[in-house]
């Protein structure tokens, strides 16, 4: 096989997979390489399947609405998998006169960038959502937010951008980036094959840290461990996207009847895990009792299993995104803190365009690789 | 466990079969013939099975039908079933109730 492309991709999850479908549809050949030994095995298979752009940095907005805008909707017929897209709104909810502050406080930010979201009250809240207790006594509500099959949509993009012609390696773990004449353009793995490309672009989740520390590139992020638990399919109920101001838990009903509802311990950061993202024997049962108090109609239904995995958190909440003006060649889109699938088909066609033409449709400016200063 | 495993080598076309109706999965009712196509569309390991078509993901969580996914797959893709990694058991090992599993702890915390 040759060994040679115009891109190299580092990471197989929804930014890679996307990312190679996007450039082969410019003609541009790519070559992506997991280090796992699976196709979307890290955050892009492990995550609540949020596709929402309330509650969001105002930084990133302008990529989060240009998705939601441009790709979501007609995505299931671009890929010929069904994405489970729902552009049915989310409600974050409150409890009180705190949730109440911190709830305006997001909706003014981001009305601010011409989103529309709003606050609602109790009443309101359950003529949306008429399964929600009376404990819920505000909201903030954005009707074009919505929520998306996370592993039919990385695998859809994957299965898109191999039939394009894209080369897959999995098992494919990146020790290194080299430079060739200044540029970065090879890339040597753990098992000793080396790739080379013209470009080399980097979305490997945390690790992405590790293989631009190879050429002097440090973005300061965090892993952080993410627990999830799904319940047997149940009737269907609603079709919102659902958070809370105390982040409690977060989550979904799913086409296929079953809830999806990730939610924390508050041991995220202390937990034990021998270097796998393991579900923690306390935490599903934290994120039931905390579910209950919203939706004490669900008290019954069973869950059938649980589920964890890591997001690499940036140093200041929002992704980093873009070209690496130090090492020409090389880009990156990690640090995601959670974001990047709901934001991941906009990243990744503005990579694509980004690579292909030097332009980009979306100002990348704010999300950049070095904007990361010392406090003082 | 990583091995280097290139998703571009050949392993034919999709032919199809008389027996492609056949429902493996009965949880979530998926065929033989949707499973054969999965592979085809480069799905190749019982994880990326898993997710992508929901073997194994319905109320008995792939004990019934996981041997049998297992088979299909391996001799599609021409290898032995024993090179294939089965997919990740999940907890709990039996559906339970939200208001029983949330009993794992008292309102205030503690046991």
């Amino acid at each position: 096989m040759n060994n040679t492309a115009d891109v190299i991709v580092i990471g197989g999850g929804i930014l890679g997979n996307a990312t190679a479908y996007y450039l082969e549809k410019r003609g541009l050949h790519a070559i992506v390489l997991e280090g796992s030994d699976h196709i979307g095995n890290g955050g892009s298979s492990r995550n609540g399947g949020g596709v929402r752009q309330s509650g969001r940095d105002v930084r990133e907005l302008p990529l989060v609405m240009y998705g939601i805008k441009n790709i979501w909707p007609t995505l299931s017929e671009e890929l010929g998998v069904d994405c489970e897209y729902h552009q049915d709104g989310n409600l974050r909810l409150g409890k009180n006169e705190k949730h109440k502050e911190i709830l305006t406080r997001l909706a003014t930010n981001a009305k601010g960038c011409g989103l529309d979201v709003r606050m609602i009250d109790g009443k309101e809240v359950r003529e949306i959502n008429p399964y929600l207790s009376d404990e819920v006594t505000c909201a903030s509500w954005c009707p074009t937010d919505g929520h998306a099959n996370p592993l039919t949509t990385t695998l859809g993009y994957y299965k898109c951008a191999r039939a394009l012609g894209a080369r897959f390696v999995t098992g494919e773990f990146v020790k290194e980036i080299r430079l060739v004449k200044g540029r970065a353009g090879k890339v040597v793995c753990a098992s000793g094959d080396v790739y080379e490309g013209d470009n080399v672009v980097v979305l490997a989740g945390y690790d992405s840290r590790a293989i631009l520390g190879t050429v002097g590139i440090d973005v300061p992020m965090t892993r952080s461990l993410l627990e999830c638990l799904v319940t047997e399919a149940q009737p269907h109920m609603f079709d919102q996207m659902l958070g809370t101001a105390e982040a409690d838990f977060y989550g979904h009903q799913t086409k296929h009847g079953s809830f999806v509802f990730g939610g924390s311990s508050g041991f995220e950061g202390y937990n034990k895990d021998n270097g796998t993202p393991i579900s923690n024997a306390i935490t599903a049962p934290c994120i039931c009792r905390g579910i209950m108090k919203y939706f004490p109609i669900l008290s019954k239904a069973k869950i059938v299993r649980t589920w964890a995995g890591w997001s690499d958190k940036s140093a200041d909440g929002v992704p980093v995104v873009g070209a690496i003006e130090e090492v020409p060649g090389l880009y990156t889109s990690c640090a995601m803190t959670g974001h990047g699938f709901g934001i991941g088909p906009a990243v990744a066609h503005q990579l694509a365009q980004l690579i292909a033409t030097g332009e980009t449709d979306v100002d990348l400016h704010e999300l950049r690789y070095d904007r990361f200063h010392a406090k003082i | 466990m990583n091995s280097v495993n290139d998703r571009s080598r050949d392993i034919g076309a999709f032919v199809p079969r008389d027996d492609d109706d056949m429902l493996i999965c009965r949880c979530e009712e998926i065929t033989k013939g949707e499973i054969r196509r999965a592979v085809h569309d480069g799905m190749w390991t019982m994880t990326e099975i898993r997710r992508y078509l929901r073997t194994g993901m319905g109320l008995c969580q792939g004990q019934t039908c996981a041997r049998l996914v297992k088979g299909i797959v391996a001799r599609e893709l021409g290898v032995s079933p024993a090179e294939l990694e089965p997919a990740t058991s999940r907890v709990p090992m039996r559906p339970i109730e939200m208001e029983v599993f949330a009993k794992e702890a008292k309102e205030d915390g503690h046991e």
